[in-house]
Order: C-alpha cells, then sequence, then structure tokens
C-alpha cells in the first residue's frame, strides 16, 4: 500500500517536487522512484529495535548507579590499567599496521610479482577468520613452546601471556583496515605528478617524501583510527594469547564479562558506557578525517 | 642514493628494482608470520595425532549440536540483514531526505562497537535483571541463553554488512534505469526485480559471503548471550573455546579447522567474484 502511494505522488508532482526543492531545501527531494515510504520504514524499525534502543540500555543501566559507585566502577586502579592495555596495545598495533600496511598496499597497488594475487586474497584473512580461531592459533604459536614463542624466550621475550601478546593479536586484526583504505588511493595517485615531480629533478626519495605520502595521509589516517577503534574493543582474538592477569594483561572488554559474571549489570554497563563513549569519539574523528580528505582532494 | 637518476626505459613513477626487491620481500615476511604461520599452526595442531583424532572430535555429540547451532543462527542472520541491506540501500541509494548521511553513520554503528558490549546490551534487555526480564519468566520465554539471543548478538554484528556493500554500488548506479521502468509504468516490485535486481546480484552475493563468515565465526558477542550449555547453546567459536580452555587441544583446533575452511572458502570465492568482476569491490575497508 505504501509503495502505491510513494508510486501516484511520485509520478504525477515530478515538476512541483522540482519547484518545491528550490522553495524548501531540508524537504526530502521527491524521486519518481517509488518504495521510499515502505524501505525507510523497514530500515529505521530494524536499526532502531536492534541497534539503537538496546543500545541506550548501557545509558540507563549505568545511570541507576550513584555517581561515587559508577566512579569506584568505571575508574577503580584496575579498570584503569584494562583501560591503558586496551587503548595503549591498539594504538601500538595500530602503527606497526600503518607502516606495513602501507607497504602491503603500495606493493599491492604498484607491483607486479608472482604470487600477488594469493597475497591479495591473503590480506583479508583477518575480516573472514573467527576471532577465536586467531586467538587459539596465535596463542600456541607465541606461548613459550610454540613455533615463535621458543625462539623469543631464547633471547629473553615473553610474547603470550603478556601485554605484547595483547599487541600482537591486535596487529592480526587490524591489518586490513590499513591495507584496504589505503589501497584504492594509491590505485588512482596519477603517475604523471609523480613524473612532473621527477621531471622537475626531485629524487625518487623526495618524491615518496613530497608528493606520494601527503597525498597518502587522509586515507592512512583513516585506516590507523579504523584499526585503531577495532583494536580497542576487540575480545575473541585477545583472551587467548593475552593471560587475563588483572592489573597486568587484562583488557577492557575482559572487565565486562568479568562484571557480567558477578551478576553485576550495572558495574558492567559502567565499564561498556566508557568504551562507548571512546569509540564515538574516535568515530566522530574518523569521519573528520573523511570530511577533511574530501576537501582535500577536491 | 642509486634512486635520483631512473634508469632508461623505467617510468619515474615505477620503483628501481632493488626497491621493489626490498619491499616485497619485507612484506612477504611480514604476511607468513602475521597471517600463514598462524594458519598452519591451526592445520597441524588439529591433525598433530592424525586424521582420525581430528575427525572424532568434530563427530562428537556436542560438536555436531554446535555446527547446527552456528549453522541456524547464521540461516536467520544473514537472510535478515540481506533484506534489511536491501531497503537501506534502496532508501539511501535512490532517494534524497534530509538526515541522510547521519542514517548512514548510524548504520555503520555497530562495528565501532566492541562485541562484548552488543552481547551485555541484550542482557540488559531481555535478561532475568533486564526490563524484559521478568515479562519473560511469566512467559517462560528464553531470549539470553538461548537461540534468539544468540540470533539478535549475531544480527547486531553483522548489521552494517550488506548495507555498505549495496550503497556505494546504487548510488554509482544512479537511479535513471529505475526512473525510465516507472515512468513507462512499471510498479515498484516489478521495477525492482527487473532493474534493479540485476544489477546489485554480485554485490548483495559479496557482502552476504563477508556477512556469513562474521556470522558463524563472531565470538564476543555470543559469548555474552549464550551461557555456554554444552550441546545446546554452544556455537561453533564458543565450542573452541571450550575445548582449548580445557586442554583438548586436538579437538579445539579441528573445530578450529573447520572453522578456518569457512573462511578460505570464503576468501577464495571472494577473490573468484572480484576477478571476474572488477567492479564489485566498492569498499574501502571493514
Amino acid at each position: 500500500m505504501t509503495v502505491q502511494t510513494a508510486d501516484r505522488r511520485g509520478s504525477a508532482s515530478g515538476a512541483a517536487a522540482r519547484t518545491s526543492r528550490h522553495r524548501s531545501s531540508w524537504r526530502r527531494r521527491r524521486s519518481a522512484i517509488p518504495g521510499f515510504g515502505l524501505t525507510l520504514g523497514v530500515t529505521m524499525a530494524l536499526l532502531s529495535l536492534i541497534v539503537l534502543i538496546p543500545l541506550t540500555a548501557v545509558a540507563i543501566k549505568a545511570a541507576s548507579l550513584s555517581p561515587a559507585d559508577f566512579a569506584r566502577v568505571a575508574f577503580s586502579e584496575r579498570a584503569m590499567l584494562a583501560y591503558r592495555l586496551s587503548f595503549g596495545a591498539a594504538f601500538v598495533a595500530a602503527i606497526i599496521n600503518g607502516v606495513f600496511g602501507l607497504l602491503t598496499a603500495w606493493v599491492l597497488a604498484r607491483y607486479k610479482f608472482p604470487g600477488k594475487a594469493f597475497i591479495d586474497g591473503l590480506v583479508d584473512l583477518p575480516f573472514a577468520l573467527p576471532t577465536a580461531v586467531a586467538g587459539i592459533a596465535l596463542a600456541s604459536l607465541y606461548a613459550p613452546n610454540g613455533w615463535l614463542g621458543a625462539p623469543l624466550a631464547k633471547i629473553g621475550v615473553t610474547a603470550a601471556y603478556n601485554p605484547l601478546g595483547v599487541v600482537i593479536a591486535l596487529t592480526f586484526i587490524g591489518l586490513p583496515f590499513v591495507v584496504r583504505t589505503v589501497e584504492p588511493v594509491i590505485a588512482h595517485l596519477a603517475a604523471d605528478v609523480e613524473e612532473a615531480s621527477a621531471s622537475l629533478g626531485a629524487s625518487r626519495l623526495s618524491t615518496l617524501m613530497r608528493v606520494i605520502l601527503p597525498a597518502l595521509a587522509p586515507a592512512w589516517l583513516t585506516g590507523f583510527a579504523l584499526a585503531f577503534a577495532r583494536g580497542i574493543g576487540e575480545y575473541g582474538s585477545v583472551i587467548f594469547i593475552a593471560g587475563n592477569k588483572p592489573y597486568i594483561s587484562e583488557i577492557a572488554p575482559l572487565l565486562i564479562v568479568i562484571q557480567l559474571e558477578q551478576f553485576e549489570h550495572a558495574g558492567a554497563a559502567a565499564i561498556a558506557l566508557v568504551m562507548l563513549v571512546a569509540s564515538f569519539v574516535l568515530l566522530l574523528a574518523i569521519n573528520g578525517i573523511q570530511a577533511w580528505a574530501r576537501r582535500f582532494q577536491a | 642514493m642509486s634512486t635520483q637518476t631512473p634508469v632508461r626505459g623505467h617510468y619515474a613513477s615505477e620503483d628501481p628494482l632493488w626497491v621493489k626487491v626490498v619491499v616485497v620481500t619485507l612484506v612477504a615476511l611480514f604476511l607468513t608470520l602475521l597471517l600463514i604461520l598462524p594458519l598452519v599452526t591451526v592445520f597441524s595442531e588439529a591433525l598433530k595425532r592424525g586424521v582420525g583424532p581430528a575427525l572424532e572430535a568434530l563427530g562428537t555429540y556436542d560438536a555436531v549440536s554446535a555446527i547446527k547451532l552456528t549453522l541456524t543462527a547464521a540461516a536467520i542472520a544473514v537472510p535478515l540483514n540481506a533484506v534489511f541491506g536491501v531497503c537501506a540501500a534502496w532508501a539511501i541509494a535512490k532517494h534524497e531526505f534530509p538526515g541522510k548521511s547521519i542514517l548512514i553513520s548510524l548504520i555503520d554503528l555497530p562495528f565501532s562497537v566492541s562485541p562484548v558490549v552488543a552481547g551485555l546490551i541484550y542482557v540488559l534487555v531481555f535478561g532475568a535483571q533486564g526490563w524484559f526480564g521478568e515479562f519473560l519468566l511469566e512467559h517462560d520465554w528464553r531470549i539470553i541463553f538461548a537461540l534468539p539471543g544468540i540470533v539478535l548478538a549475531t544480527i547486531f554484528v553483522t548489521f552494517p554488512f550488506v548495507a555498505r556493500e549495496l550503497i556505494p554500488l546504487m548510488q554509482a548506479q544512479g537511479a535513471a534505469e529505475e526512473e525510465a521502468a516507472v515512468s513507462m509504468g512499471a510498479g515498484g516490485l516489478t521495477t525492482f526485480w527487473r532493474v534493479t535486481a540485476p544489477n546489485i546480484r554480485l554485490g548483495l552475493l559479496y557482502g552476504v559471503l563477508l556477512c556469513n563468515a562474521r556470522a558463524m565465526g563472531e565470538f564476543g558477542a555470543v559469548s555474552v548471550v549464550s551461557g555456554h550449555i554444552r550441546g545446546l547453546t554452544d556455537t561453533m567459536p564458543l565450542h573452541v573455546e571450550i575445548l582449548y580452555n580445557e586442554y583438548d587441544f586436538v579437538g579445539a583446533f579441528a573445530v578450529a579447522g573447520l572453522l578456518c575452511l569457512l573462511a578460505l572458502l570464503t576468501l577464495v570465492a571472494k577473490t573468484v567474484l572480484e576477478m571476474l568482476h572488477p567492479g564489485v569491490k566498492t569498499r574501502s575497508a571493514h
């Protein structure tokens, strides 16, 4: 029924819509295509019921705590150390991915070499592989008796059951974000700009530093922020390799699970609220970078 | 440095051979350490005592019911996501309305929420202490620690997958073809099935493929709402965790190997799709 109304309205009032668009730009522009009411209705209903309304439960539950109780749970020493680990390890992992992800993107966009299709497909593995599988694989790889853990132990580096293990897991999870954000920008980078730079006498290195890298900066920052944001909330791949020692290698999402297991729902909501606020700030930053990038490119 | 003058016959935008060799070697080394070794570990641990024990672990009652539960949850969550994705893309790509960019950001929201928080919100709403806890208890309806909760959590974490794939694709295709169909008298559904659907078929398949991989592999969100009841509310990833924590490494890695095969299959299908139809890869990340 909605489809029919939209249809009639759309086809009958094409010209009227065009004038009303000029009169009031805040109104939606009428399209001849039917189904707007129905599809937007379904979209809004599902979005509200599954995402938006349940998310408010976190804030409402956290608000049931007194400010003092909220601070006692959400900003306890143990919680602060967990935030520091989650944010710190995610940041370090995003930096590592920023370097190697950029190189990988460069190689995929610019070079031809045997096995390139294999590498191209492999880069998306962290998107496709269940996080728990990645978690147990990394844990046994870097355990003191593992293939990589044993040689590392010999030179005195404990990777698994340590903050370093958290960094390794988050590097695994974050790699495709940087590669897949930067790669299309490298592919579309006009070769004539580089040739102009070279013909004006710039060395390849200074072309790289002065021409290529600045053009990649917005995409690189977006990829970095996406990897960072994903790392902060990551759970499945981390808990196996982290060892989960309180105050040392305990990540923030694990604290929420621990609170839940003790039926401290308000406490869980308080920590979740802190993490949600951090995620939203990051999301705003990512949108800001992308808006800036569009202006930069135009 | 030798990079200063390009070798005759090379473009200025092309790197010297030694740079290429060094960079490709570095990347190959990094990806081997980070991605290939973990994959090899899964299969080598699963087959440590031969094929027999690994298959045996997959044949136990708990493993079979975990596989069934994972397939059931994905079979509900993925089609629902596809319907949502098509609806959202239709409204966003084919129409203009105020607040569109906010709506797109809201659809992306689940990507920036920790999976654990995604599970927590349903416990807060439907759990025993939650908004509808008493109501559900009175009617003896189970959502948390049961299939509906697992499906809800799965839908939440995969929510943006199909929509994100279709919105840029349908925006790039524009609305001209649909407008032509409508102006010649086609109804909404006819226009969709005859004009739009053939155009977005591959993009939809691509989105569904990635959505399915995530749906079957989700751990954090599902772990919070499942209650880990063996043989009942244990999905495959959760079963991996239980076996691993019980030091049944062959069993854990056997189930993990099955999930690995699913991931590899997804990647191969995705690569084939991209090779046959280069335009299908529209999204940049996620």
